[in-house]
């Protein structure tokens, strides 16, 4: 596509079907304490993926 | 729903609904701009009109783009519908796991800022410390009521947790003795006001913490204004060397230097840089948490100088980079391609279910930020979750929950924002603090702008 790049992205639909295994950090459990960022949390199988 | 915006000298598209971002040239900009509002012709006149001094832009140009778009709504990677919506019903009966506990090991500091949302360390009770006894329940709590998860998180916070470190010595102890037996991973995180940072809780902390939070709000000025000791005095001088040799020490373990924000620094960037230029390469700074009436409380009319300031903090940080003089902004740092799942996306942050806080006597609270409002009490570590119904409650409170939401580019991005600001905010945990939320779109724009100044350099 000329005029349009498109960024790779993760599936979320594929991610619905597969995810949820509730292993990835809680997101106060870091540097927040007083907001809610959910999308900066790494994927724990990706992690697993990498060992 | 999709986000047009420009930023950085970028035209950028985000899909709401399928977390797609496309980079566009500002031709196609305005036509998807227009998509889904003006018919086919009338886009066509306007974009011939609007650019008739470009002999690039003609119509063969335009159904061109045209059917790109359609090429990607077919892959549904724009205008893309909301298909998530009936997922987040199942939350209702989700089996209640809990993952993570924030260990309030002392209601109590050694030093009195000013905005401290816990009261000066005392959650507006009394001061007290947590006994290994109550401690070591919380442990086996969380043990039993974490179903198959494997990885446990507890952070010893406070006040101050270092007041009470002979108990966190002993706890990691029990910790990972326990583990062993439980086929379970601790993740131990310490967040420490740093005065009490000595060699030896160095040593601690960087064996056993999977991450330090150390809290610095950045120039001396600012950090020395909210961050007193009981008695007035600043606390920068005295921490910043124990910060810089605690992070020396730590090697390549994880740490933040962790700010706070408020209506006394909307310049906050600097802050950061501060942080960057002190040598600090992991940094976060978050707005604070405060009452409308305390005078250093965030107001609407900050809200347009912070997103300018979240904007040049970006830019810097992809100049900075670029030099080799790169550091992480917590909120940042995200991963399009391999970052959370669509459950987590819509589940949030774990609030009142999988995460929950422990006060020095052993009460159970959603989060650290409900601590003593007893409204909110659950139980306690010996007796369980007793008040299934606040559980139940914090359960449903995802993304889907709230209406403000459902048309939000960055809800996929937020989870549905912090129950705790919700609830401070408009007194329900389901409502939206709407600075928060303005603050937060603006940080996922930037965030997003430099995934794609990092995919095309150049431009």
């Amino acid at each position: 596509m000329k005029r349009i790049r498109t960024l790779e992205t993760k599936d979320l639909e594929k991610s619905a079907k597969k995810g949820g295994c509730g292993e990835c950090q809680t997101s106060c459990q870091s540097a927040s304490k007083t907001s809610c960022s959910i999308v900066n949390q790494q994927c724990e199988q990706n992690n697993k993926k990498k060992k | 729903m999709i986000h047009c915006y420009k930023s950085n000298g970028y035209n950028i598209i985000i899909d709401g609904n399928s977390g797609s971002v496309h980079s566009v040239d500002e031709v196609a900009f305005d036509i998807i701009g227009l998509y889904e509002s003006t018919p086919k012709d009338e886009i066509i006149k306007l974009i011939l009109e609007k650019y008739k001094n470009r002999p690039d832009v003609n119509e063969a140009e335009i159904n061109e783009v045209f059917a790109d778009i359609e090429e990607l709504i077919k892959q549904k990677k724009l205008f893309s519908k909301d298909i998530y919506a009936d997922i987040s019903i199942d939350f209702k009966n989700r089996q209640s796991v809990v993952k993570a506990l924030c260990l309030h090991i002392a209601h109590d500091c050694n030093l009195a800022c000013k905005y401290c949302f816990a009261g000066k360390g005392e959650y507006n009770g009394e001061r007290s410390l947590m006994s290994f006894e109550v401690g070591k329940a919380a442990l086996n709590f969380l043990i039993a009521n974490s179903g198959t998860r494997k990885n446990l998180e507890v952070d010893f916070f406070g006040g101050e947790p270092l007041l009470n470190f002979e108990v966190v010595k002993k706890l990691v102890a029990y910790g990972r003795e326990q583990e062993k037996t439980h086929n379970k991973n601790f993740r131990f995180t310490l967040t420490t006001n740093g005065i009490l940072l000595n060699d030896e809780v160095m040593e601690f902390a960087n064996r056993e913490m999977s991450n330090v939070v150390l809290s610095l709000d950045g120039r001396k000025e600012v950090h020395d204004r909210l961050r007193v000791s009981r008695g007035g005095k600043g606390s920068y001088d005295l921490i910043l060397p124990k910060f810089k040799k605690t992070v020396e020490l730590r090697g390549d373990k994880n740490y933040y230097i962790r700010g706070t924000y408020t209506h006394y620094n909307t310049d906050f960037t600097n802050d950061i840089l501060h942080m960057a230029d002190l040598g600090f390469k992991e940094l976060s700074m978050e707005p604070v948490v405060a009452p409308s009436s305390e005078p250093y409380a965030l107001t609407e009319e900050d809200v347009s100088k912070l997103c300018e300031q979240y904007e040049k903090l970006a830019v810097e940080m992809i100049k900075r980079n670029k030099k080799g003089e790169g550091f992480t902004f917590y909120h940042y740092m995200i991963d399009l391609e391999k970052g959370p799942c669509i459950i987590k996306r819509i589940s949030g942050c774990g609030v009142g279910a999988e995460y929950l806080a422990v006060t020095p006597t052993g009460e159970l609270y959603p989060c650290h930020q409900f601590v003593g409002n007893e409204d909110f009490l659950m139980g306690n570590v010996f007796d369980g979750v007793t008040n299934t119904k606040i559980r139940d409650k914090f359960k449903l409170c995802n993304v889907y929950a709230k209406e403000e939401c459902r048309d939000c580019f960055a809800h996929l991005y937020c989870g549905g924002g912090c129950a705790a600001n919700s609830f401070h905010s408009s007194g329900d945990i389901n409502g939206t603090y709407k600075i928060g939320c303005d603050l937060h779109r603006k940080r996922v724009e930037c965030a997003v702008m430099i995934k794609v100044a990092e995919e095309h350099p150049s431009d």
